[in-house]
């Protein structure tokens, strides 16, 4: 791994965000709007039922860990379209940079997003609902660094399809992620899934994620066993999408799909 | 001693055989024009030495060196530029060198950007973004990055089809320059056979994946009693057909 190569990665896109006011624009305008209208939202329901003390808590708290994970996959996957877009990806492939450096430059940018995006939504979480994510405490850490690394493998699995496929496939960058949103149990526990959504939700980490951050809102423990679990359970992921990316990357090779998608 | 040398290159896709047992070499210094009708194998060539392409079978060694066991140090000391590929249209120009200046451990950054900028003189440019260029601009700020960790071997794909009549003689003169001066070995494909009668010390004369002929211009001209390499074009194909 040679540190100037990754570095180039990181530098490319931020010089992109620097010129560009739209994707600035864009790092801000969708938290907001999340925070703003189910924020509001969630205040009117608390309003009609005192039946879940901490339902603002759960619902604020829950928006901006979502986005952690959001924006590390984005991070990492819109960072590749950025150079399939601009038929720059021939150029990077052709130069010295490994795979795994590439990779290592997209994950680095998809921390930075996700460092941009947590500190704009806990900032707006508390002047508008004066709700305090570090109320997490230290467990704030490895919550976070969970949904991160689960950003990160979902953003490196997609990022290998959109190889193998081309443009066809762009709609993964954005979708992919939410196809676990109903089953992570973001807003509502595991508990109220039908049984066999329950076994598939504890092989999501983010499940794990979300129950403990609840747990702690609700004044109770530290989930040791949930972010065990949620840790595991990214190790593996990580490790596979690593693995399927370099599967990817070689069929690309092989069937010259590199300078098709490339051009 | 050659610095490239390929032999026995075959790729298929699927049932499509794109090239078959293709087998070639170049020294230093030594400009080995690509010749051929369109879906001839061409693209497919030089898309596999940098190692885009993977091939099915056959060896290409690229400074005494097997290309699938030290890609990255290959490459770093071989660049490529091609009509179809472009840069980032947001980053200025000093910013996308700056990038592949990085990205190929450049030393002194600055300075060797300030000379590639000013060799194809883009140099009054340098802060605009990328968006504004002209296609023939592109190419030459590509042909610009293609230079800049000062290459052995230069790929290009069609580079001067883009350009003027007098930034493609320029290109072409440069091209030339660099190759006399420094060595520079470069393999190229292009469809102006004028241009490559002109620029190659060498040509090879690919058809349906595999080389009918290879050698000097001049020595292909006179074995086919042709002017130009157009007429050869012509001649070879009829023949073939």
């Amino acid at each position: 791994m040679r540190a100037n190569r990754i570095n180039a990665v990181v530098l490319r896109q931020l010089y992109l965000y620097k010129r560009s006011w739209t994707r600035i624009l864009e790092v801000f305008y969708w938290p907001t709007m999340d925070l703003l209208l189910w924020g509001f939202l969630t205040i009117y329901l608390q309003r009609g039922s005192a039946a879940l003390p901490h339902f603002v808590s759960y619902f604020i708290g829950a928006l901006i860990l979502w986005d952690i994970l959001f924006r590390a996959e984005q991070g990492v996957s819109v960072s590749f379209l950025e150079d399939m877009w601009s038929r720059n990806l021939i150029n990077i492939f052709v130069s010295p940079i490994t795979v795994y450096e590439y990779l290592a430059g997209l994950v680095v940018i998809g921390v930075i997003k996700v460092a941009i995006a947590f500190a704009v939504m806990s900032s707006l979480g508390w002047l508008l609902y004066s709700f305090n994510v570090f109320r997490l405490g230290i467990t704030l850490l490895p919550l976070a660094l969970n949904l991160v690394l689960m950003g990160i493998a979902v953003g490196v699995f997609t990022t290998a399809l959109i190889l193998r496929f081309g443009l066809e496939a762009e709609i993964l960058a954005w979708a992919l992620a939410f196809l676990f949103l109903p089953f992570s149990a973001v807003f509502y526990p595991v508990s109220v899934l039908p049984h066999w959504l329950k076994v598939m939700a504890w092989f999501i980490p983010a499940s794990h994620v979300f129950e403990g951050m609840r747990q702690v809102i609700a004044g109770g423990p530290a989930p040791v066993s949930q972010i065990l679990a949620a840790s595991g359970l990214n190790l593996v992921y990580i490790v596979f999408s690593f693995f399927f990316f370099v599967a990817i990357y070689r069929t690309a090779l092989a069937r010259g799909i590199i300078p098709k998608i490339g051009a | 001693m050659a610095i490239l040398k390929v032999t026995g290159l075959t790729k298929r896709f699927d049932n499509v055989l794109a090239l078959e047992d293709v087998s070639f070499e170049a020294e230093r210094g030594e400009i080995v024009g690509i010749l051929g009708p369109n879906g001839a194998g061409k693209t497919t060539l030089i898309h596999l030495i940098p190692g885009l392409i993977r091939p099915t079978s056959g060896r290409i060694e690229v400074f005494g060196m097997a290309l699938d066991e030290n890609r990255s140090s290959i490459l770093a000391r071989m660049n490529f530029a091609s009509n179809y590929v472009s840069l980032p249209y947001s980053l200025t120009l000093w910013e996308n060198m700056m990038v592949y200046a990085l990205m190929y451990g450049v030393r002194d950054k600055g300075a060797r950007i300030r000379e590639v900028l000013a060799l194809f003189r883009l140099l009054e440019l340098k802060d605009r973004p990328a968006r504004v260029l002209s296609s023939g601009q592109m190419m030459r700020l590509c042909l610009a990055k293609a230079m800049i960790n000062r290459p052995e071997i230069l790929l290009l794909d069609e580079p001067l089809s883009g350009l003027d009549p007098e930034t493609a003689r320029n290109s072409r003169e440069l091209i030339r320059k660099l190759s006399r001066e420094e060595g520079l070995a470069v393999l190229y494909t292009s469809h102006n056979l004028a241009e490559m009668q002109e620029l190659s010390d060498r040509v090879l004369f690919l058809e349906k994946g595999r080389i009918l002929m290879q050698g000097s211009s001049a020595s292909l001209l006179g074995r086919y009693r042709v002017e130009t390499l157009e007429e050869l074009f012509f001649k070879v194909l009829r023949h073939e057909s």
